[in-house]
């Protein structure tokens, strides 16, 4: 994904399609990961997409709104989104803009 | 309060240039004794100013933005970032939580994240002349007296 310093990386495996989010996502990197994001979701139409945040060490609201956008897409397709393996950095920013009513998140196992 | 450390960095309006400069401000706060989630929460709030100043006051062109960054007495950190862009015509407004004019790859969340994560913000704008957010943290812990 060109000089951005988050990267990404998916699995597949049923209908349950997962992102591997690695790095440090702010504005920089976040209109590039929405598209891929989007590209594939609307690619495979999975039936729970997962945003696996285990290997991001910084994040800023620009995820907030990559995460919006995951769960806006996949609910238009009827289906679930999931954020898991929050580090502590993004966990406090995730928890700042209350965005955990509306999506499932889960912490580093 | 008493100022102990400064230093100034001026920097143009690329988005590269948001890692950067939470990197240059938590190297200079390294010199204080912060925790792991007083200095992670510093650079959040440093990339949320950042970065309101390349979408919102630079949308159509590149501009200098200024980082001053101030060690106050007693462990406070100062952080000022300073543009010369379009300025906010309701600053009341832009502090509002999920309000964005930056269209759906923007959350509207970044002056509520700098505000849960330092102690004080304070806003100045003009329309047309730019805008100035000064961001204060006080720190639990320091290092010896240099």
């Amino acid at each position: 994904m060109g000089s951005e310093s988050v990267k990404v990386s998916t699995t597949q495996s049923g209908g349950r399609l997962t992102f591997h989010i690695a790095g440090e996502l702010d504005h920089h990197g976040a209109g590039a990961l929405m598209g891929r994001i989007e590209e594939r979701i609307e690619a495979l139409t999975p039936r729970d997409c997962v945003l696996d945040m285990r290997e991001l060490t910084f994040m800023d609201s620009s995820g907030i709104a990559v995460i919006m956008r995951a769960y806006r897409r996949m609910n238009a397709l009827g289906g679930r989104l999931f954020v898991e393996n929050v580090q502590s950095q993004p966990l406090r920013v995730l928890d700042a803009s209350g965005i955990d009513r509306m999506v499932n998140i889960s912490t580093s196992t | 309060m008493k100022e102990q450390n400064c230093v100034k960095i001026e920097f143009p309006s690329r988005s590269v240039n948001e890692g950067f400069a939470r990197a240059a401000a938590a190297a200079f706060a390294s010199q204080l004794d912060m925790t792991l989630t007083e200095l992670g929460d510093l650079k959040t709030a440093v990339s949320e100013a950042v970065t309101n100043c390349i979408v919102h006051a630079y949308p159509d062109r590149l501009g200098p933005i200024t980082m001053k960054l101030r060690i106050l007495e007693p462990d406070t950190i100062e952080v000022q970032i300073k543009d010369r862009g379009r300025g906010i015509e309701d600053v009341e407004r832009a502090r509002e939580p999920l309000f964005t004019t930056g269209g759906e790859e923007r959350s509207g969340m970044g002056f509520t994240i700098m505000e849960s994560f330092t102690d004080t913000v304070k806003v100045r704008s003009r329309v047309g002349s730019g805008t100035t957010v000064t961001m204060r943290k006080k720190v639990s812990r320091r290092a010896a007296t240099r």
